[in-house]
């Protein structure tokens, strides 16, 4: 899809496409380069559309904050419940669901009940990959691994394969250094590069991790340190997605062939980088706050180099 | 304007005298938290304050959250390592010997304070 200047997986000729064998009703809008429909029935529209010309998508929930109770949000998991509402009311079930991180606020076993709870609701496979509010247990990340830690490796990184696409969940929130960043470290580098060894650069690789892979904004942490090593390893490949979570925005950026997403929470916002004192949870008017929480739905199509990426809030602004 | 009578005169002088005696007591009570801060580290805005603090060895300091999220306190040499800290949350530690304490919070390692620590 070389005419797809803006690097978001839906072009126009693309989006006419949609709306065609949809028939009618899909609105699809571009807000700051991300392709958003203004309903959730228009998504569902557009993915049983997707799913006739071939391929499949997914969904990413993201920094549910299970136990989160501040004036930014009363009831994290109660917006945690709207969001699977969402997802199953879907028109087409999604093939699974990947959560990048901050499932829980606090580790502690009741939060991880919970979560596990609700989001069984969706009645989906689940993939998880820590975010670092899930390892602050006593022993660092062991409550983590013992509900979410099976087929993964070091602190719970995997990869996984599905319609010909390469899933990679990577965990950069563990060992983190003073005065650094999110951190890969060595070990679950050196696997990467083993796991990506011998794959065809034609390839569609998804990689998901909790804090973004690409410098949001150092001054409060919004990066990884030794993200570019990793990225280093995708080059080669013709088509990568970076989902992350972490920011509690949506943020993207298109760098090669490399396509940088990040998801909205579906507990509470945090401010824009740099627009407010510190990166905390952000107070915003009730009616508000359901405008600025959501899911995001990835569709991926054969044929097509981009994935098609679609944010939905849990309630239209 | 009216001439103050002598009657009023005192309540003016009891008025001024009750203010100061009020004012000299609260001053008494406004010094006591600055004397206690001296040797507390508050967790506000994602930042340790005061992000540099001197104290004599022996001291005992008392990190407080303020923050609606979690953080931690971890010494730059694994000197001392406090649980995830909940809102309003404390952790005390007592350094006994002198020298500096570097420390981050292992959550959010861009957020760095320090402990000096004299003889």
């Amino acid at each position: 899809m070389s005419d797809n200047k803006q690097g978001t997986g839906i072009d126009r000729r693309g989006a006419l496409e949609c709306m065609i064998w949809a028939g009618t009703g899909v609105i699809w809008t571009l807000s700051g380069g991300v392709p958003k429909s203004s309903q959730l029935l228009g998504i569902g529209a557009a993915q049983a559309t997707e799913k006739a010309v071939t391929g499949f998508s997914f969904l990413q929930i993201s920094d549910s904050h299970v136990g989160f109770n501040k004036p930014a949000n009363p009831d994290a998991l109660g917006t945690l419940k709207e969001a699977i509402a969402k997802v199953n009311e879907l028109s087409v079930k999604p093939a699974f669901m990947i959560h990048t991180g901050d499932i829980t606020h606090l580790s502690k076993p009741g939060q991880f009940d919970d979560a596990e709870r609700v989001i069984g609701e969706a009645g989906l496979d689940v993939h998880y990959v820590p975010g670092e509010h899930d390892i602050i247990d006593e022993n660092d990340g062991q409550a983590y691994l013992e509900r979410h830690g099976k087929n993964t490796k070091g602190t719970g990184w995997f990869a996984f394969d599905q319609g010909g696409v390469h899933f990679i969940g990577l965990v950069n929130v563990a060992n983190l250094k003073s005065g650094g960043m999110g951190s890969l470290g060595d070990e679950q580098l050196a696997w990467l590069a083993g796991d990506l060894k011998g794959k065809p650069a034609s390839t569609p690789i998804v990689v998901f991790a909790h804090i973004p892979l690409w410098t949001v904004y150092p001054e409060w942490g919004w990066g990884t340190e030794d993200s570019a090593r990793a990225l280093a390893l995708l080059k080669r490949f013709g088509s990568v997605t970076v989902l992350n979570g972490h920011i509690h925005q949506l943020m993207q950026k298109v760098e090669g062939n490399v396509t940088f997403h990040t998801a909205m929470s579906t507990a509470f916002p945090q401010p824009a980088p740099g627009s407010a004192a510190s990166p905390g949870p952000m107070l915003v008017p009730a009616e508000k706050l359901r405008t600025l929480l959501g899911v995001t739905s990835v569709s991926v199509r054969r044929g097509k180099q981009h994935l098609a990426i679609t944010d939905t809030p849990l309630a239209a602004s | 304007m009216r001439n103050l009578t002598k009657t009023n005169r005192s309540r003016v002088w009891c008025l001024g005298l009750c203010l100061l005696v009020t004012t000299t007591a609260l001053g008494v009570i406004l010094t006591l938290p600055a004397v206690a801060a001296g040797t507390e580290v508050d967790i506000d805005n994602f930042a340790f304050t005061p992000k540099e603090l001197t104290v004599k060895a022996g001291t005992t300091i008392v990190f407080r959250n303020r923050d609606d999220i979690p953080h931690s306190v971890v010494g730059g040499k694994g000197e001392f390592h406090s649980k995830a800290l909940d809102t309003d949350d404390t952790f005390e530690f007592t350094f006994a010997k002198a020298g500096t304490y570097g420390y981050s919070c292992g959550l959010h390692p861009q957020m760095q304070g320090k402990i000096v620590v004299t003889p």
